[in-house]
C-alpha cells in the first residue's frame, strides 16, 4: 500500500476527510442542543455595538473558522467618527 | 453580462454538486468572477466539496429573509480569489426560500459576477424549481443509466416551461453533461452509450466526465477536482466542458489517465 503510494506520488486523502468531518459534526451536533458559542458571541458583540452606534450592516464583516482545538471569530466593523448614540441623546 | 447557470438532474447522486464545484473553479481559474450557490436546503454539501465548511457564517435563507446582507454571507475561496460560495441553510425549513427572495438575490449577484452557478437539489419539487427559475443556461447532469436519463428528460421539460425565460417565450440554453462514464463498461454494452443518450434527450453534449477515483480524493480534501489535480482525467474533462461553455469548439473525447513515468516503468501492475 505504501509502496503504491510512493509510486503514484500520492498521499492518502481519507484521513483528511475524517478530520474535516469530525470538526464539522462536532459543531453541528452542538447546534442541535444549545446555540453554538461562536454564533452566540457574534450576536452579542453586534448587539453591544448597535447599542452605542448605528452601523450600516454593509460595514460589518464577519468571518469564522472552526478548528479542532480553537475556533476564530473575526468581527470587522467600520465605525464612522461622531456616530456615538449617547452623545446625540445627551447633547 | 452575467450568466445564471443551473446544474440540475432530477435524480440524486449523479454528480451535480461535484460538477458545480469543478465547473465553478475552472471558470474562476480562467479569470471569470464566479459565485456558486447551494440550493440544497437542509442538506448542504457544496461547502464540503469546496472545503469551506468551517467558515460558514450566514446562508442563502438568511439573505433571503434579510437577516444578513449578501456580502456577509458570501465566502471567498482561499485558493481562488475569483470564486465565491453562497451556502445553503442546514437547519431552517425549505419554505423560507421564496421566489421573490431568490429573484432579489440573483439580481444583486448579477451586478457582481460573470457567472452564477446554481447547484440544484435532487427531485422536481420546489427547491429544484427555484434553483432553475432564473437560469439563462442549464447543465443537465446525466449518468449513462436508464433512470437518470428518464429524470433528465423530465427536467428538460421543466426548463422549457417553468423558468422565467420560458414564461417570456425565450429559451434556456441546455447542455447535457454525462458524468461517471465508464468506457470499459460502455464498450462491453453494459452502459447506455453516449449516442443513445443524446438521441433520446435531443440536447447537445457539453462533456463526458469519466468515473474516477480522483473525484473522491478531491472531495476528501475539500478541493474541486480541477484544482486538486488539474491533470487528472475528470479535471481535463471539466476544463474542456468549461471552454465549450465559453464558446470554444473542442473535439469531444473522454480523457484517460496519463501514465506517470514510474508506472510506465513498472508496467501494468502499478497502474
Ligand atoms: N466522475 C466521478 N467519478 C467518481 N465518483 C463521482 C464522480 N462524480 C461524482 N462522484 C461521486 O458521486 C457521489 C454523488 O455526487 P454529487 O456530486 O454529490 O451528486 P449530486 O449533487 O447530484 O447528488 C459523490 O460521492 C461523488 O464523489
Ligand atoms: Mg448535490
Amino acid at each position: 500500500m505504501n509502496l503504491l503510494r510512493l509510486i503514484n506520488g500520492r498521499k492518502a486523502t481519507a484521513p483528511v476527510a475524517r478530520e474535516r468531518l469530525q470538526i464539522l459534526l462536532a459543531h453541528e451536533r452542538g447546534l442541535r442542543g444549545q446555540p453554538d458559542l461562536l454564533e452566540l458571541l457574534r450576536a452579542e458583540i453586534l448587539a453591544a455595538v448597535q447599542r452605542h452606534v448605528d452601523i450600516d450592516q454593509d460595514k460589518i464583516v464577519i468571518r469564522m473558522e472552526r478548528g479542532p482545538q480553537v475556533s476564530t471569530l473575526e468581527v470587522d466593523i467600520e465605525v464612522p467618527n461622531g456616530a456615538h448614540k449617547s452623545l446625540a441623546a445627551v447633547g | 453580462m452575467a450568466k445564471v447557470l443551473v446544474v440540475t438532474s432530477g435524480k440524486g447522486g449523479v454528480g451535480k454538486t461535484t460538477s458545480t464545484a469543478a465547473l465553478g473553479a475552472a471558470l474562476a481559474q480562467m479569470g471569470q468572477r464566479v459565485v456558486v450557490i447551494d440550493f440544497d436546503v437542509g442538506l448542504r454539501n457544496l461547502d464540503l466539496v469546496l472545503g469551506a465548511e468551517r467558515r460558514v457564517v450566514f446562508d442563502l435563507i438568511n439573505v433571503v429573509q434579510g437577516v444578513a446582507k449578501l456580502q456577509q454571507a458570501l465566502i471567498r475561496d482561499k485558493r481562488l480569489e475569483n470564486l465565491w460560495l453562497l451556502p445553503a441553510s442546514q437547519t431552517r425549513d425549505k419554505d423560507a426560500l421564496t421566489d421573490e427572495g431568490i429573484s432579489r438575490v440573483i439580481a444583486e449577484l448579477r451586478t457582481k459576477f460573470d457567472w452564477i452557478l446554481c447547484d440544484s437539489p435532487a427531485g422536481i419539487e420546489r427547491g429544484a424549481m427555484l434553483a432553475m427559475r432564473y437560469a439563462d443556461e442549464a447543465v443537465i447532469v446525466t449518468n449513462p443509466e436508464v433512470s437518470s436519463v428518464r429524470d433528465s428528460d423530465r427536467i428538460i421539460g421543466m426548463l422549457d416551461s417553468k423558468t422565467v425565460k420560458a414564461e417570456r417565450g425565450e429559451f434556456v440554453a441546455k447542455h447535457i453533461l454525462i458524468t461517471r462514464y465508464d468506457a470499459g463498461r460502455a464498450s462491453r454494452g453494459e452502459m447506455l452509450g453516449i449516442e443513445d443518450i443524446l438521441e433520446i434527450l435531443a440536447t447537445p453534449l457539453l462533456g463526458i466526465i469519466p468515473e474516477s477515483q480522483d473525484v473522491l480524493r478531491a472531495s476528501n480534501v475539500g478541493s474541486p477536482v480541477t484544482l486538486h489535480n488539474a491533470d487528472s482525467p475528470p479535471a481535463r474533462a471539466y476544463i474542456d466542458a468549461v471552454n465549450r461553455l465559453l464558446g470554444e469548439t473542442i473535439a469531444m473525447t473522454v480523457p484517460t489517465e496519463r501514465k506517470s513515468f514510474m508506472s510506465r516503468l513498472l508496467g501494468r501492475r502499478a497502474a
